[in-house]
């Protein structure tokens, strides 16, 4: 039992962290949001050069060969940061699918460009009625000769609007609600009878609808068994669960200081409002929520890797229940703490509770995952 | 970072677990399973036992009596005898005055108290709170005055858990009345069986006397009872009172409990099915799992900082692990509540003399007292408002 980080975990912290610190500053952020596709190619670029976009890919793959817990770091950065850029969806939806399940050939062609900065993806699975269940799919595919043809709709797809590719889920055989019969493909952002509308989100990033009508896919971009992808969808999800609690983490910290330093300086009644106790409790109480949180964010990282799919769910699913309860409760009083400043769009705190607000809705919402975990029932081993 | 328990570790692990298994004899565990309290017979038996294998206050310097372990080992030991679970050790000598007289007491002291309080020859109880004086501690006002070769004392101190049963009593007391409230109190040991001590049962609303009024009316103790300094009982009372660390999360405890929750919800029915099956049931126990694993992951947190620190500093943030620790301890009492349903209506309290089986399930009858009696968790070593203060203050800076 060790926490304690590597040097080369903690030199890829720093360097993360200082390229942020001298680049991402909250009026810098706003510049980058208003750019068309709300991101920045320049980071990206940046986040290529610092081996950032190769990072959880083996060095066989063309990456080098980070862990979760790596990962756990970069995303932690990017929650205290609020960065923009599609990480989440082109590195670890995208690159994970493709990394579980893609074909050498699909790898070669995939995994390097993602890794360079020259290709962004998008993981489409939601749709408008399946809510947080990966296996709720009516988009069909249908063999035709030797290729696919898709078609379907698929809803809120992070990046969607501006990914080069797009991994589309969509039921090869088998009822809506069936765990077996969805296929993984491959679609670039143009196909032909593919057409999206992107929305910018609450928390800054952008999502779009899918159509796809008759699009047409050539057995070479099948991920894997077209009928076995949920598998690789669900250890996709925990990975990216794993990502967002530990963003959610950076995010909930730097509310929490921004809302402490608010306590020390704002006066009312001729005194620092922290000096209140019913404040300083309540500052407590997001310190608590905070530090819970903290260790299922490694919790998340640290059982990423378990064997066993089941328990491996449930355990990602526990670290989401936690980082759900807590994000709700210092994302509401630390803009509750902040009083009247805390609402305006001018003021990061407010960003802050967007995006942990956004987040719980990313693969499974607190009640989601608890049910899950109560499913599951045995959190608390026998032993 | 690393997450799993070496090999090391989960041998010890194990060896641990074969040794409670051997001597803590079946009845014993299956009683304190049951909610039951343990005699005080059955805490020295146990205490004797583990004393006799080295490990009676295993977290102690070596030179005095302790194993060497790291916190990581201590931490497994303490699970392991929580989720046992076994006789708890009498922490008022082990964790509270044995460690404050190896750091501030004469070499007599030592020699004297040490090896008793790990054979627990001595039981010993803790006289801080007092009737004016619960969270504004430094507050007390019972008197230590120096007459000729003795210390008289006079006052009275209260809460004092298990004080029926011991043999000595280590006491805050005023010596110095002219200064800041904190400069001006001292820590001294004394004997029980002392003339003018009076101890006073006090029931609680679970049934139990476990807690008692203790007074002081001319009590003659001899100045060598002093522990380090004249008026720096404070310094040592902060040290005693942060020094806890290890186990006061009790995740082995709740982890004990929410097993039992499950067993018992197997028996019990709710729409004329085991009540494991209803899914909003379900649903609460894993929303206090799932805090449980957070904080056991706090605490492992907490411990494998110790390292780093310097020794002696407690980390702000077991003040964290005395608040989660606590609600969750409380979460998992009303979990077994609702389990029990109506069947938690029979009160029995502790009366000597009575044989009267109760109604209702046998298994039943510890539920509400535990219940009950759990309420205090978050009201003694500090209550969880005075934990936010020290967060808001250590921690946050406000």
């Amino acid at each position: 039992m060790d926490f304690d980080l590597s040097e080369e975990q903690q030199l890829l912290k720093d360097s993360v962290e200082g390229f942020l610190a001298d680049t991402y500053d909250f009026e810098s952020r706003k510049k980058i949001a208003a750019l068309p596709g709300g991101w920045s190619p320049e980071v990206w670029a940046k986040f290529a050069e610092l081996g950032l976009l190769g990072l959880p890919f083996s060095e066989e793959d063309g990456g080098f060969g980070g862990g979760a817990v790596e990962t756990m770091l970069l995303a932690e950065s990017f929650g205290k940061y609020l960065v923009l850029e599609p990480y989440l969806a082109t590195v670890i939806l995208g690159g994970g699918v493709l990394k579980r399940a893609g074909s050498a050939e699909q790898k070669a062609e995939h995994i390097a460009a993602i890794a360079e900065g020259s290709r962004t993806f998008a993981l489409a699975t939601t749709e408008r009625h399946s809510r947080y269940d990966l296996f709720d799919v009516t988009t069909t595919a249908k063999k035709d000769g030797g290729s696919w043809v898709l078609d379907g709709e698929k809803a809120v797809v992070v990046n969607g609007g501006t990914a080069d590719r797009i991994i589309v889920s969509a039921r090869t055989a088998g009822a809506r609600r069936d765990r077996g019969g969805i296929g993984l493909f491959i679609v670039p952002g143009d196909a032909s009878g593919l057409s999206r509308r992107s929305s910018p989100t609450q928390d800054g990033t952008h999502a779009a609808e899918v159509s796809l009508s008759g699009v047409r896919v050539e057995a070479a971009d099948v991920i894997g068994d077209p009928e076995g992808g949920l598998p690789v969808l669900e250890a996709v999800a925990d990975e990216a669960i794993a990502a967002l609690c530990a963003e959610a983490v950076g995010a909930m910290s730097e509310l929490t200081d921004l809302t402490v330093d608010y306590l020390k300086q704002r006066k009312q009644f001729g005194i620092n409002i922290g000096q209140f106790q019913a404040l300083q409790h309540r500052a407590a109480e997001m310190f608590v929520a905070l530090e819970q949180a903290r260790s299922m964010a490694m919790f998340a990282a640290m059982t990423a890797a378990t064997e066993d799919a089941t328990e491996r769910r449930a355990l990602a699913s526990a670290a989401k229940v936690q980082i759900g309860r807590s994000a709700k409760f210092i994302g509401q009083q630390g803009i509750q703490l902040h009083g009247g400043i805390g609402m305006t769009m001018e003021y990061k705190a407010g960003h802050y509770f967007k995006r942990l607000t956004m987040i719980d809705t990313l693969f499974g919402d607190a009640d989601h995952h608890l049910a899950e975990v109560a499913s599951f029932g045995q959190l608390v081993s026998a032993a | 970072m690393e997450l799993r328990f070496t090999d090391e570790e989960v041998a010890f692990r194990k060896e641990v677990r074969a040794f409670i298994h051997a001597k803590l004899p079946k009845a014993l565990r299956e009683k304190l399973a049951a909610g039951h309290h343990p005699t005080r017979d059955d805490i020295v038996f146990w205490q004797k036992t583990l004393n006799d294998k080295g490990w009676g206050v295993a977290h102690w310097p070596v030179q005095y009596g302790g194993t060497g372990w790291d916190a990581v080992k201590q931490y497994i030991f303490l699970e392991e005898m929580m989720m046992a679970p076994s006789p708890p050790p009498l922490a008022f000598g082990t964790s509270m005055v044995g460690p404050v007289i190896y750091t501030f007491g004469s070499e007599e002291q030592k020699k004297r108290f040490l090896p008793r309080i790990a054979s627990l020859d001595d039981w010993w109880c803790q006289g801080f709170s007092e009737p004016g004086a619960g969270s504004d501690l430094a507050g007390l006002k019972t008197k230590a005055e120096k007459v000729g070769d003795h210390w008289v004392i006079n006052g009275q101190k209260t809460w004092t858990t298990l004080g029926q049963y011991a043999d000595w009593i280590f006491v805050l007391a005023r010596t110095d009345a002219t200064v800041k409230k904190q400069e001006g109190i001292s820590f001294i040991l004394v004997d029980m069986k002392t003339p003018g001590i009076t101890v006073k049962p006090i029931q609680t609303i679970d049934g139990g006397r476990e807690v008692n009024e203790v007074f002081f009316d001319d009590v003659k103790v001899p100045l060598e009872n002093l522990v380090g300094q004249e008026n720096k009982g404070w310094d040592y009372a902060k040290f005693l009172l942060g020094n806890e660390r290890t186990g006061i999360a009790r995740v082995g405890i709740s982890k004990q409990r929410i097993r039992k929750i499950k067993e018992m919800a197997t028996i019990e029915q709710r729409g004329g099915r085991p009540l494991i099956e209803d899914q909003r049931f379900r649903e609460k126990i894993a929303e206090v799992e799932i805090e449980l694993k957070a904080l056991e992951i706090t605490q492992l947190r907490v411990i494998a900082g110790e390292k780093k620190r310097e020794k002696g500093k407690p980390d702000p943030a077991s003040s964290v692990l005395k608040i989660k620790g606590s609600e969750l301890q409380q979460a998992t009492t009303e979990l077994l509540m609702e389990v029990i349903g109506p069947h938690s209506a029979p009160f029995t309290p502790e009366e000597p003399g009575s044989n009267e089986p109760p109604i209702g399930p046998e298994w039943a009858q510890t539920i509400a007292p535990t219940y009950f009696n759990v309420r205090k968790v978050s009201i003694y070593g500090g209550s969880n408002e005075i934990q936010k203060n020290i967060i808001a203050k250590a921690v946050l800076g406000l």
